[in-house]
């Protein structure tokens, strides 16, 4: 029953962040399906990827999503407009979608067959993850070289990104 | 049927439901108690009376002031994004309550054997509490953003930029703090955080984890003050520059969710600051349980230093607001995390 709540509101959430034309709506609408996915999470006894979910996604990531939006202040997407400007581009990007679509729904098909024998929560077959101390043992152990790999591809990003915003001195 | 009406009935549930309805009224109650302590406070302060007239000492002042602001007009700009200056004051007032969810305030009691089983004083007792405070801390963020933009006026959205920079820049140092606590305490949830600063060293010093980590809790305090937008970090509503800030716009009862949510964030952040630093409910000379006396004591007192501070301290520049997060309070921070790990490790604490 709850599964059902959660998943809707992330599904809802989704269709409305492509469907909105304020692009403002649109980051909102994305916030409320991560609400939904955070709490799918929580019925997978997993409150803390739940937690951080909702910290990092929500809390930090589409924060600075909101603010590029609204500094950029991007005026409401016309469809009308955009045909007029780029006729002969439509039908190309139509076709390359609808094939993207396509594809999707395949792979989605077939990860659910394979699925079809599995059951019980994560908790269940991963014990790891419902707890924080035996997540960050995990993380440190198991996953070590994926994790400190991750963090230095951020630090570089970090690095790039002060270069970048750097102003050139004169 | 039957289970759901034998559920509904158990005094268990009666009781929890109770107690969510109680936490409830006393949160906007205490935002009331605020707005009547921030004038009184401030008036003795500057040498004056403040407010006297209604009531016994004015103490029905807010009341007075609450039902002015039901019956005031509201108002919205032309301009305004309707359906998001509505959504803007109802995100904030629900994150600000929601905050409070998984602070325990007293020990678990049974209310002199009302109960069949010990109830524990909070709504939500979840293992990651320090984690899921600040997560709803960091949506509040986004009342303000949105009220900031859907105002469609340039004081309104300075204000939500300026706000919500500034929350996104302290939100960091606040996390970190938490983090030392928590990696000292080795527990997530803030009950077994409270009972671990239990008992005395030497047999008169309390327990309290604002002895052992008395930087983590000025860099707690710094960024909670900044989190809660109050002053010296108050720029949202820096008044010579903005007007009002992301509220300008706003009037009646709308603007009156605002300050709702600004005096519970107070509170909740204070309610974590006694859990986390202070031992929470455990004090001397009152049983453990009516510890709930002494968390109210505890937490009186810190809501008392927020006023003392503003009425003290100036406001900050906005470029000083910055490199003080960013260049003093996170180091900081980070250094104490650090060398906590350190001393956790070596020590085996």
């Amino acid at each position: 029953m709850l599964f059902y709540a959660f998943a809707g509101a992330a599904v809802i959430g989704s269709l409305l962040v492509v469907t909105q034309k304020n692009p403002v709506y649109s980051v909102l609408a994305l916030i409320a399906s991560f609400f939904g996915l955070s709490g799918l999470y929580v019925l997978l006894e997993a409150p803390f990827v739940a937690v951080v979910q909702i910290i990092i996604y929500a809390g930090a990531i589409m924060v600075l999503f909101l603010f590029v939006v609204m500094l950029l202040n991007v005026p409401r997407e016309d469809a009308a407009e955009w045909d007029r400007a780029h006729p002969l581009y439509r039908p190309m990007a139509v076709r390359i979608g609808g094939a993207l679509a396509l594809l999707l729904a395949l792979e989605l098909a077939w990860a659910l067959s394979r699925t079809a024998g599995l059951g019980g929560g994560v908790a269940d077959q991963h014990p790891a993850v419902s707890s924080v101390a035996e997540l960050g043992r995990v993380l440190f152990t198991d996953y070590m070289f994926a994790f400190e790999v991750t963090s230095i591809l951020i630090l570089i990003a970090m690095v790039g990104a002060v270069i970048l915003a750097k102003k050139k001195e004169e | 049927m039957a289970e759901i009406i034998a559920w509904v009935t158990s005094p268990m549930f009666i009781a929890y439901a109770t107690l969510v309805g109680v936490v409830f009224m006393a949160l906007q109650i205490s935002a009331a108690v605020m707005v009547y302590a921030e004038r009184k406070v401030a008036a003795f302060m500057q040498q004056r009376l403040g407010p006297t007239r209604v009531g016994p000492q004015g103490l029905l002042q807010p009341i007075a002031d609450i039902v002015k602001l039901f019956f005031k007009e509201e108002l919205r700009p032309k301009a305004a994004d309707a359906f998001l200056f509505s959504l803007a004051p109802i995100i904030s007032v629900t994150t600000a309550f929601l905050a409070f969810a998984p602070v325990p305030f007293g020990a678990a009691t049974t209310f002199f054997g009302l109960l069949p089983e010990p109830m524990a004083l909070m709504i939500a007792d979840v293992n990651v509490a320090v984690l899921v405070i600040f997560a709803v801390a960091s949506m509040g963020v986004y009342g303000i953003v949105l009220a900031g933009w859907a105002s469609n006026s340039k004081y309104s959205l300075l204000g939500g930029l300026r706000s919500s920079a500034q929350m996104i820049s302290y939100e960091l140092a606040y996390g970190m703090s938490l983090a030392t606590i928590v990696m000292f305490a080795g527990s997530m949830s803030l009950r077994e955080i409270v009972d671990l600063q239990q008992g005395y060293w030497l047999g008169f010093i309390p327990k309290w984890y604002i002895f052992i980590q008395p930087v983590a809790f000025f860099v707690f305090a710094c960024a909670g003050i900044a989190e809660t937008n109050r002053a010296p970090f108050d720029f949202p509503e820096a008044e010579q520059e903005l007007v009002a800030g992301y509220h300008t716009e706003y009037s009646s009862m709308r603007f009156a969710m605002f300050f709702m949510a600004e005096y519970i964030n107070m509170v909740t952040v204070s309610a974590v600051a006694v859990n986390l630093f202070m031992g929470g409910w455990h004090g001397p000379f009152i049983p453990v349980e009516y510890g709930w006396i002494w968390f109210l004591i505890k937490l009186a007192f810190l809501l008392f230093c927020y006023l003392w501070l503003r009425w003290t301290l100036p406001r900050f520049r906005y470029d000083q607001l910055m490199s003080f997060g960013w260049k003093v309070l996170l180091p900081l921070a980070t250094v104490n995390l650090l060398l906590t790990a350190a001393g956790v490790l070596y020590f085996g604490l």
